[in-house]
């Protein structure tokens, strides 16, 4: 804080801009704003929907098959890879090489993907195959507006 | 003590993610232009296709043997690029992104074991992104990529080491001896740095195995090869001498070329592909934050077929550096006029920004004519910043310079990419579907 510099000789000033720093908040004339302390940050829906970034993926629905869960044909799915399915879970599974989504079952000892509309079918594993899930299903996204 | 982690067969283990059918299939990923095979799934390497075999010698494979073929899809491999690296990063403290699909992390003071934290990690980015990779440990990064390619042949090729080494590859943990066999078992051209020619030069001197490379003195090798082999023996003898890049440097030259998809004789098309690598190769050039001071554009007829052969160049000197859009097109297009010459079947162009400073070296010229136009420049860089923006956001040419051309699909001289996935994870509307 105190200069130890000897002062018998003149110091040159610089003619670079004497630039000041700014304070940091706007310093109001008035009243300071009663929010200030309670100033947090705004929903961030990436936040709340994707959990694992490296392993979210989007998928759209087609078909009637899940409609008594919620989903409908052209749906968006939010889906996970990081997460362990579970017994309950809405899951993406690969059947015969392609993407279903169903209800995942596993109690007991037995694996199987159940549909959430009473018109269609259970989807049970063939003799020696595992069903493989490749996602488990987070969200879904509806859009009316486009 | 480096790791490099590494993606097998990455083009086609991306393409299988969103495909499952085409697991345990024969697959190829085609270059630019759909012209050779860059990336094979195993299935495809057994049929005997080589890297970069042409397509229309492998393309009776389609029907012979169910081979499934697909254009590139950068804009994908990309993406799940970024996200294998980012959970690569987890394994140690620093992290080189050596290429799309390879990259080394620095292992220093990382605690327990590492052949077991690399498993972790190997076993998080198959489940979490899809993607089945290879990860080699070892104290320098020439044995760290010796030990990758160690795991992959492993697990490729069961018999030819160890099965304990497949997948996740420690040649730190081994005990000399064990060390030993395994570098005997392992040809010397597969150490990196030691391409086809030096490979020749030292199986001439008798040395096939990288045992053998090793076991040499660094004073010979000096002696009798470069300085530069030098160095990749005392890496093998575990004396690191190349360290981590962390950030890679700015480049000298950008170039923008790619061969026409058909041929191309009239001055228009080739304007607006001139046009079009002249904006490609700006937007890059911004993106490292340089300005260029010349620009070179080149245009050639294809050596391959019997017709008159043309090929030109020219260089068009800059008044003053620049990162702008329009008047790094406005030089090309002009250079381009210079060399066109009708009757010719034009097979391939390019543009290459010559000459690159920082922007922060901006330096004014002596100007006799014109007034300087120094209060447009600002203006400019703001407009290339907004359309810089908007293409990241909606997509590239979202907003373009009218010379590349207004109906984007039907240039004639565009890429043939007909076998392309959809951008799955980059575009709403082109995402994968699930069946319900």
């Amino acid at each position: 804080m105190y200069s130890t510099n000897a002062f018998d000789q003149p110091v040159l000033l610089s003619d670079a801009e004497a630039l000041l720093p700014m304070a940091g908040d706007r310093v109001q004339a008035g009243f300071p704003s009663p929010a200030e302390d309670f100033a947090v940050k705004r929903i961030d829906l990436t936040e709340v929907l994707v959990t694992h970034p490296q392993a979210t993926f989007l998928l759209r629905v087609s078909g009637e098959s899940m409609k008594d869960a919620g989903i409908f044909d052209g749906d968006m799915l939010v889906v996970d890879k990081a997460i362990k399915p579970r017994h309950g879970h809405i899951v993406v599974a690969v059947v015969d090489g392609e993407f279903t989504v169903k209800y995942l079952h596993m109690r007991a000892g037995r694996v199987k993907l159940k549909p959430a509309n009473v018109t269609f079918p259970e989807i049970l594993p063939k003799e020696g195959q595992t069903l493989e899930v490749w996602g488990v299903v987070t969200s879904a996204i509806k859009r009316f507006v486009c | 003590m480096y790791a490099l982690v590494d993606g097998n067969n990455f083009y086609v283990s991306c393409e299988r993610v969103f495909r499952p059918s085409l697991q345990g299939r024969p697959v190829v990923v085609l270059s630019n232009n759909d012209g050779c095979a860059v990336a094979r799934s195993n299935e495809a390497k057994e049929l005997g296709i080589k890297m970069g075999a042409p397509w229309f010698q492998i393309k009776h494979l389609e029907d012979e043997a169910g081979l499934v073929a697909l254009s590139a899809n950068f804009t994908l491999y990309g993406d799940m690029s970024d996200r294998m690296m980012s959970l690569a990063a987890g394994l140690g403290p620093t992290q080189e992104i050596y290429s799309i699909d390879e990259s080394f992390i620095g292992l220093d003071g990382v605690r327990g074991d590492l052949t077991e934290r690399a498993r972790k990690i190997r076993a998080r980015i198959n489940q979490w992104v899809g993607l089945p990779c290879g990860i080699g440990i070892a104290p320098t990064k020439t044995l760290a990529k010796l030990a990758n390619h160690i795991a992959k042949t492993a697990e490729r090729k069961p018999g030819s080491y160890p099965a304990d080494l497949a997948q996740v590859c420690n040649l730190a943990a081994l005990p000399a001896s064990d060390l030993d066999a395994v570098l005997a078992a392992t040809d010397v051209g597969e150490v990196w740095g030691v391409g086809p020619r030096i490979g020749k030069q030292v199986k001439a001197a008798g040395i096939n195995t990288v045992l053998e490379l090793r076991q040499l003195s660094t004073s010979t090798v000096r002696a009798n090869w470069s300085v530069v082999l030098e160095r990749t023996v005392r890496e093998l003898q575990g004396q690191s001498c190349i360290g981590l890049d962390d950030a890679p440097s700015a480049k000298k030259q950008i170039a923008c070329t790619r061969s026409f998809g058909q041929a191309v004789t009239d001055e228009l098309p080739l304007v607006e592909a001139v046009s079009e690598f002249a904006s490609r190769a700006a937007f890059k050039l911004r993106k490292q934050s340089s300005l260029a001071s010349e620009v070179l554009v080149f245009v050639r007829t294809s050596p391959f077929r019997d017709t008159p052969q043309y090929n030109r160049s020219i260089v068009v000197p800059l008044v003053r550096p620049t990162a702008n859009t329009s008047e790094l097109t406005a030089a090309a297009v002009q250079g381009l006029r210079h060399i066109y010459k009708p009757g010719f079947q034009f097979a391939k162009a390019g543009v290459m920004l010559l000459d690159l400073i920082p922007e922060t070296q901006r330096q004014a010229e002596l100007v006799f004519a014109e007034p300087y136009k120094s209060v447009c420049s600002e203006g400019r860089d703001r407009l290339m910043a907004a359309m810089d923006m908007l293409n990241e956001r909606f997509g590239r040419s979202t907003v373009h310079v009218a010379c590349t051309g207004a109906e984007r699909n039907t240039r004639e001289w565009a890429m043939k990419q007909e076998r392309r996935t959809p951008a799955y994870t980059t575009s709403w509307d082109q995402v994968a579907v699930a069946r319900a």
